[in-house]
């Protein structure tokens, strides 16, 4: 039946390729609709890559990405939308990096305990929304939302030299205080700069994404559950305790999401650590169809839209240019998975019921020969 | 009034589908009132007049009846007075009985399937077309809908129905075509046909029935309630005991059904033993052990099947391939897994196997639950729950929606394990069903065991009039016809 393999991995791409055609389109339109060409940024960009500064800035990217977007997609499988990915990473990187300032342990040791650091409040910031759904019904959507503000106004408090910030002199940035070297994750030279090592922790994950899913029992239950809740509890599964692991898990890989920068570059946390990452990564897991390559390819083009947009806004062109054609992109995804999604159903439909006729139709002639 | 009867996947439902647009025909041509048409959606089936009842009713649950009447059909008398009017007209026309404001969540089965019928009429159809209309209904029930039916009929409009109940067929119909893989293999004259010839047009094949001969009976007990008591909260914060008083033993070997009109606590009392509802009192034993408050996949491991009453609910994953849906439910059982990792290639062999020895029509596993006809789908579930030899099988409606074909194959199963010593509990609307299949009956009324009877005297109006309430202890045949 590998028929229907390949039937399946066609439509798989008609999806993704679909809604980033309609993108495009629409993104030119709004370029024509501003008296601007509308192909030439695309050249701009395209060109961007042949540096290979951007070319690390794009990889460093990510890395970030596809780890935030892993979070939301472990709740995607579940039909959980944890919406609190940017708080629980702000939340986690943050505490990582002041717990990461005031120890100072043998190198891995220290990795390990910073890492650890992050996971554990990530998972307690979505873990609170777990809580709350299983015991009292609250929709983890509106509670995660709640969380993300809670946790901007938590970090803007602790942050505070009176609290647990430093100003570092002449300077208005406040920051966590710096990691001792011991806590710096090494990273892979290249000409033109450094990339993350945690990157490639990001990329091992994804492998145990897929294997944990696929592969496991505790997986298989994870998919049941999101596929149909009534279905998985008949099954055996419990749902309430299904709800809390994966908000947790969702919540610790959320905290990994800032990992990559601290470990390998900033060392501290800042005020202007990136914010918003975690809601980038909803439409990166949506275009990336909650699959691991599918997520890796989505990071990878909107890390090279973030990163390749300064370049055409040196040549005059907007640089809002990438938010728009990621916000299209995540529009048009929608709409376009679920056109494939019901064609590719009804399609099947169609073939089962017109090879079970061909079969019918060649055991009537084997009986009448 | 024609009747469409076949097989699981004989095409009935895809027929269905392509006369009210939902399909397109690849060839031939329809023809309605003398006039050639083709239907590119179901608005143009309806504007030809031509309306569909579907077998899973498409209600949503919090409006009232006339809100869901004229959803979607807003642009045809309005939403107020007149819609109103317009529905009492119909269901006064047509003896329907319908009360526009109640909510469609406080009806029963037979009420929303007015409801739905009500719907079609509503938008102005001549030609109706019912899909298995009967397979959710007690007798009572039938005869009502048979009544309307006649109603509509008289008024001069035309109904399509589709039905595996050949009696019912032969007792309502004035035509009948019965589809066999697709193509029609003949017509019948209801008049002069017996169900037994009907049958076997459409299988070819001798009619089953469901008649236990022997009795395998042990004196081992395998499930024992005892005093089971349920209570539901409803949402104004009334508590109201769902079950009561339950107790019960299935010995090895024995096949308990309880008969009982649908909503009378059969869906709680199973739901209870499968361990989705905890119970508030009583005990419930398998084989020796107490399992009153176990998780559900404790009781899976520990032996029971389970062939739920809603196999879309409860029983399938239906964008999931055939293989995924055979690890459900037993996803911690050989040859599944091993040691918490999956074990696919053995999965999808095991797949294979019960896709050939059960008969399930798919051109391969690797292809969606949901583009199975139902019965296929149901044979999926009975060759997956059977083959993990359970200890005790809770069959709900086991063979609803299922063709005689396949029904007679899933009773014999039912019957082989017993004789292994299998012990079944099994609910079903289909009254001659239990009564052939069962060593023992009972009769649930509002969530109480009230009556038992003895299934090889009783017959299925005795049963049918036990369970509307008008008699409890145990049910005597009575050669008159009466019962006390």
């Amino acid at each position: 039946m590998k028929k229907f393999d390949k039937d399946r991995l066609i439509l798989g791409l008609a999806g993704p390729a679909l809604a980033l055609v309609v993108a495009f389109l629409l993104s030119s339109v709004v370029l024509l609709l501003s008296d601007l060409s509308p192909l030439e940024p695309y050249r701009l960009m395209v060109e961007q890559i042949e540096f290979t500064d951007v070319q690390v800035l794009v990889i460093n990217q990510t890395g970030i990405y596809y780890l935030a977007a892993l979070a939301v997609a472990i709740g995607f499988r579940m039909n959980l939308f944890n919406i609190g990915v940017d708080g629980q990473y702000r939340l986690a990187v943050m505490l990582a990096a002041v717990v990461g300032a005031a120890v100072e342990l043998p190198g891995p040791l220290h990795i390990l305990l910073i890492v650890f650091v992050a996971m554990a409040v990530g998972a307690f910031w979505a873990g609170i929304a777990g809580v709350l759904k299983t015991t009292r019904g609250v929709s983890e959507v509106v509670s995660t939302i709640m969380l993300n503000a809670i946790a901007t106004s938590l970090i803007a408090w602790m942050i505070l030299p009176a609290n647990l910030g430093v100003r570092p002199e002449g300077s208005n940035d406040l920051t966590t205080g710096e990691i001792a070297e011991s806590g710096w994750f090494p990273g892979l030279s290249l000409d033109g700069g450094t990339i993350y090592g945690f990157t490639f922790v990001a990329f091992a994950l994804g492998i145990v994404y897929w294997f944990v899913l696929g592969r496991t029992r505790f997986g298989f239950d994870l998919r049941a559950t999101g596929a149909s809740e009534s279905a998985a509890q008949a099954s055996g599964v419990d749902a309430k305790k299904m709800v809390l692991t994966a908000m947790l898990i969702s919540g610790a890989m959320a905290g990994l999401a800032g990992m990559p920068m601290l470990l390998g570059q900033t060392h501290t946390y800042s005020l202007s650590f990136p914010v918003g990452v975690g809601f980038t990564a909803i439409g990166i897991a949506l275009l990336g169809r909650n699959n691991p390559i599918g997520i890796l390819f989505a990071s990878l083009l909107f890390a090279f839209l973030d990163k390749t947009a300064e370049g055409i806004g040196l040549e005059g062109y907007p640089k809002e240019l990438a938010l728009i054609m990621q916000g299209l992109i995540v529009i048009a995804v929608v709409v376009s998975y679920e056109l494939v999604r019901q064609y590719g159903l009804r399609r099947q439909q169609q073939k089962v019921g017109e090879e079970l006729a061909a079969q019918a139709r060649k055991n009537k002639e084997v009986a009448a020969a | 009034m024609h009747a469409l009867v076949g097989e699981n996947g004989a095409g009935k439902s895809t027929l269905m589908k392509i006369l009210y647009g939902m399909q397109k025909p690849d060839e031939g041509t329809i023809t309605v009132d003398g006039e050639q048409v083709t239907f590119s959606s179901p608005a143009d089936a309806i504007a030809r007049g031509i309306g569909m009842v579907h077998q899973h009713f498409m209600l949503a649950d919090n409006l009232t009846v006339l809100e869901n009447v004229v959803l979607g059909g807003e642009k045809l008398y309005g939403i107020g007075a007149k819609a109103r009017k317009k529905i009492q007209e119909i269901s006064d026309a047509y003896g329907l009985g319908v009360r526009p404001d109640v909510l469609v969540e406080q009806l029963g089965v037979a009420d929303r399937q007015r409801v739905e019928i009500l719907k079609v009429l509503y938008r102005g159809a001549r030609t109706l077309i019912l899909d298995e209309p009967t397979a959710v209904l007690v007798p009572q029930e039938v005869d009502a809908l048979f009544a309307n039916l006649r109603e509509l009929k008289a008024e001069g409009l035309t109904v399509i129905f589709i039905s595996h109940k050949l009696g019912e067929v032969l007792s309502v119909a004035d035509e009948i075509t019965v589809i066999r893989r697709g193509t029609t293999v003949g017509t019948a004259d209801p008049q002069n046909t017996t169900t037994k010839q009907l049958a076997e047009l459409m299988v070819g094949s001798e009619l089953p029935s469901p008649e236990t001969r022997e009795s395998t009976v042990t004196d081992v007990p395998m499930l024992k309630v005892d005093d089971l008591r349920l209570t539901v909260t409803d949402p104004d914060g009334v508590v109201r005991e769902v079950l009561a008083g339950i107790g019960f033993t299935i010995h090895k070997g024995e096949v308990m059904g309880i008969a009982g009109v649908e909503g009378n606590g059969q869906t709680e009392l199973i739901e209870a033993l499968i361990g989705l509802r905890d119970p508030d009192g009583g005990a419930v034993t398998l084989d020796g052990a107490d399992i009153s408050h176990a998780p559900t996949r404790k009781r899976r491991e520990g032996g029971i099947g389970y062939i739920p009453e809603d196999r879309h609910r409860h029983g399938l994953l239906l964008e999931s391939t055939l293989w995924e849906n055979r690890i459900l439910g037993h996803v911690t059982e050989s040859p599944n897994s091993r040691k918490g990792l999956l074990d696919l290639k053995a999965a999808r062999q095991d797949t294979e196997r019960i896709v050939r020895e059960y008969d399930v029509r798919t051109p391969g596993i690797e292809v969606t639950a949901a583009s199975l006809s139902g019965g296929n789908q149901q044979k999926l579930i009975v060759g997956r729950e059977m083959s993990h030899t359970p200890k005790l099988l809770i069959a709900a409606h086991p063979t609803r929606g299922v063709d005689v074909g396949a029904q007679a194959q899933i009773w014999d199963q039912i019957r082989a394990a017993r004789r292994e010593g299998l012990a079944v509990l099994l609910i079903s609307a289909d009254l001659d069903e239990l009564i052939g299949l069962s060593d023992t009956l009972r009769v649930m009324y509002r969530g109480r065991l009230v009556a038992d009877a003895d299934p090889a005297t009783i017959t299925p109006e005795e049963l049918g009039s036990a369970m509307t309430g008008a008699a409890s202890g145990h049910l005597e045949h009575d050669e008159n016809g009466e019962s006390r």
